[in-house]
């Protein structure tokens, strides 16, 4: 790196070109630690209430006050309940102490909550972003491993742990070790019918859950840029199930009107000076990262996991891999060899902050619209969040949903993940569009399948794991 | 948090790949906002033979003798995956495990185990199954920063110099980063300027 920069300068006077992580980062550092860490500035952060408590009164304990409560925030989303006429009863068992707990300790520590009953509630990566909190350029941190949904804006977005947050809130900095750089590259076009999610099951399957592991991965080519902010995000979100420190994608027009009028967001002339520097973040035309991936996005189609890891993952079209491993076998249910398609399902899910979002509701009532959930099917659809809930009650989608025998939900994480509260009946077979298929993750011995929004209603028409080309939509 | 110099200790072998945070503490075992009282948690999904419940599955390894004194654990690839949850560190602290070894550990797992005096050691998969089917003491040497057996088998393993130095003197980070005030608050008042945007919510009120 040194010669090249070197010879670089000696050749054309030019600067070194740059990463979009290398821009940021360098732009946070504060100090260079001994040992080669550096001390980097955090722009924001977001707490949620399944660890907010915690890191907020061990901090108090220790007598540290937070350094800029005005750029700390905290979401209600974990374990909230998500049946009309909530408060704050959960029906984790001893949930409640944890949403009046974070309520005390935000209050207290004077950062801004977002309540359980508050209009802008939802999940964490779906709020920030909806607010305009998340900026181009920008380090945001949260105790939450999905934070790098949020690099969807050019920002530098990664999950920590609760010693981190509590670091980061005391001091405005974190000690990190520069990350190494990947650049994924989809080329080409998706074909119609294939999601952003389904090119994150694609990229892992063919690369494993350790396949990023550690990098600052940038998402880039034809296939990205043609997406809109809210596939951006699904993109992103799942970073860190390729074991990635983060994901993240160049802020360009698309991101820039996003942000345009949202309520953390600058406005006027303030946004027009910031736009004119985050126009210079995108990464330079030569600069080098240590590594690279490229994918034909053509070569992607509907995909659905068939084991407990987001690795394990096929084409909608395929089959569980003969050489499957068996313990992921055994619990899913599947053989080896064995056609994914027409596998029965009982129940379906869509939300998270994955598949959440305006965009995916929108495209699978669009599948839903006229047709019924196959009988014996128990399905849901849990909005990323309120506002995303009160534009698609806006645009009729409920009714589209509760028409097809869906149940409408407040917002929140809900069944996305199981905290000891609500589930599907033990032994379900799952169609979700959430993140995460690991064992248990929706409930003791809930066998998931993480697919697209599509995917899932396609799925649950047909009471069987279906592929939602199939469908018209 | 408790310095970490040499330790010799009986390792447990749970040598899955992928093995995430769900499986190390699941949600439902965070019973409190404290980060206390999580060791019965621990690996429950696997320890125990029904869901919440607390008898103890003995096809498990932790629950076999041979191994109830581990204070080492050995993994597999992409250790500590999925949930940032800082709970699945403490769980195994509170345990008693004082390193792990595998060979690739998740992110946000590692940097979790250095903040609460346990060691993320990276070795490769033979040398990990070598360990195990060798079955005796590890002896794991992070000043020296190799990890060796009693039949004179020996490992080097890297380890990040800042992660190092907070393990080997179990130093609190907010305390070293304090040391760095004046660079702070230098690096807000030019940046405030530069990029104002950023610190809008303090103008706002
Ligand atoms: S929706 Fe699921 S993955 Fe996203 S933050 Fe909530 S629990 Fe985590």
């Amino acid at each position: 790196m040194t010669g090249r920069r070197w010879r670089r300068k000696w050749r054309h006077d030019l600067p070194d070109p740059r990463t979009l992580f290398a821009k940021i980062w360098d732009r946070h550092v504060v100090a260079s630690l001994d040992g080669g860490a550096d001390l980097v500035a955090i722009d924001r952060i977001f707490l949620h209430e399944r660890t907010g408590a915690a890191a907020l009164n061990s901090l108090k304990a220790a007598g540290r006050p937070v350094a800029n409560p005005s750029r700390v925030f905290c979401v209600m989303d974990h374990i909230v309940d998500t049946r009309p006429g909530r408060d704050d009863r959960t029906l984790m068992p001893g949930g409640q102490a944890f949403i009046t707990e974070t309520r005390a300790a935000a209050r207290d520590a004077g950062i801004t909550l977002f309540d359980v009953t508050d209009p802008d509630q939802g999940i964490v990566h779906v709020v920030s972003p909806e607010l305009g909190i998340v900026l181009p350029g920008c380090t945001l941190i949260a105790p939450d491993s999905h934070t790098c949904t949020q690099g969807a804006f050019g920002a530098l977005a990664w999950g920590i742990g609760s010693s981190e947050a509590e670091h980061a809130m005391a001091t405005g900095t974190l000690r990190l070790a520069r990350p190494k750089t990947m650049r994924v590259t989809f080329t080409g076009e998706l074909a119609p019918g294939v999601t952003p999610k389904d090119m994150m099951l694609a990229l892992i399957a063919r690369h494993g859950a350790g396949g990023g592991k550690g990098h600052a991965v940038e998402f880039a080519g034809s296939a990205v840029e043609a997406l809109d902010m809210e596939g951006r995000m699904t993109l992103c979100n799942m970073a860190t199930e390729f074991a990635a420190m983060t994901g993240m994608i160049a802020p360009d027009e698309k991101t820039f009107a996003w942000l345009d009028g949202r309520r953390y967001a600058p406005g006027g002339a303030m946004l027009a000076a910031a736009v004119a520097e985050w126009r210079t973040l995108a990464t330079d035309p030569g600069a080098a990262f240590d590594a690279e991936i490229a994918i034909d996005a053509a070569t992607i189609e509907p995909m659905v996991s068939w084991g407990t890891s987001p690795e394990h993952s096929a084409g909608i079209s395929g089959a569980v891999p003969i050489d499957a491993p068996e313990r992921p076998l055994a619990y899913i249910g599947l053989g080896p060899g064995q056609p994914i398609g027409g596998t029965p399902i009982d129940a379906a899910f869509i939300g998270s902050c994955t598949n959440g979002r305006l965009s995916d509701l929108r495209r699978a009532a669009a599948l839903l619209k006229g047709r019924h959930v196959a009988p014996g099917v128990k399905a849901l659809v849990v909005p990323g969040s309120m506002a995303v809930r009160r534009a698609a009650e806006a645009e009729g989608l409920d009714r589209v949903f509760t028409e097809a025998g869906f149940e409408w939900r407040m917002s929140g994480c809900s069944m996305c993940f199981y905290a000891g509260g609500e589930s599907f009946p033990a032994g379900s077979r799952v169609i979700s569009s959430t993140n995460r298929n690991f064992e248990g993750r929706q409930g003791p011995g809930i066998r998931t399948h993480i697919a697209s929004p599509e995917t899932v209603a396609a799925s649950a028409i047909a009471g069987r794991i279906a592929d939602p080309r199939d469908i018209a939509a | 948090m408790t310095p970490f110099t040499v330790l010799t200790a009986t390792a447990a072998p749970l040598i899955r790949d992928n093995i995430d945070t769900d499986a190390i503490i699941p949600s439902r075992e965070m019973k409190s906002t404290g980060k206390t009282g999580l060791a019965d948690g621990l690996f429950s999904p696997w320890r125990y033979l029904s869901p919440g419940g607390r008898d103890p599955d003995p096809a498990f390894v932790l629950n076999q003798p041979a191994y109830a004194d581990a204070r080492i654990l050995l993994g597999g690839v992409n250790f500590g995956c999925g949930s940032s949850r800082e709970h699945a560190v403490w769980a195994l602290a509170e345990y008693g495990i004082r390193a792990v070894i595998a060979p690739s550990f998740a992110p946000i797992f590692a940097g979790n185990c250095t903040r609460n005096g346990i060691v993320p050691v990276v070795l490769p998969a033979d040398a990990i199954a070598g360990i195990a089917a060798h079955g005796g003491a590890v002896t794991v040497d992070l000043p020296a920063q190799r990890v060796s057996l009693a039949d004179g088998r020996a490992w080097p393993f890297d380890i990040g110099a800042e992660a190092k130095a907070m393990l080997l003197e179990g130093l609190d980070a907010i305390d070293l980063t304090f040391k760095h005030r004046a660079d702070i608050a230098a690096f807000q008042a030019a940046d405030r300027k530069a990029r104002p945007w950023i610190y809008l919510g303090e103008t706002k009120a």
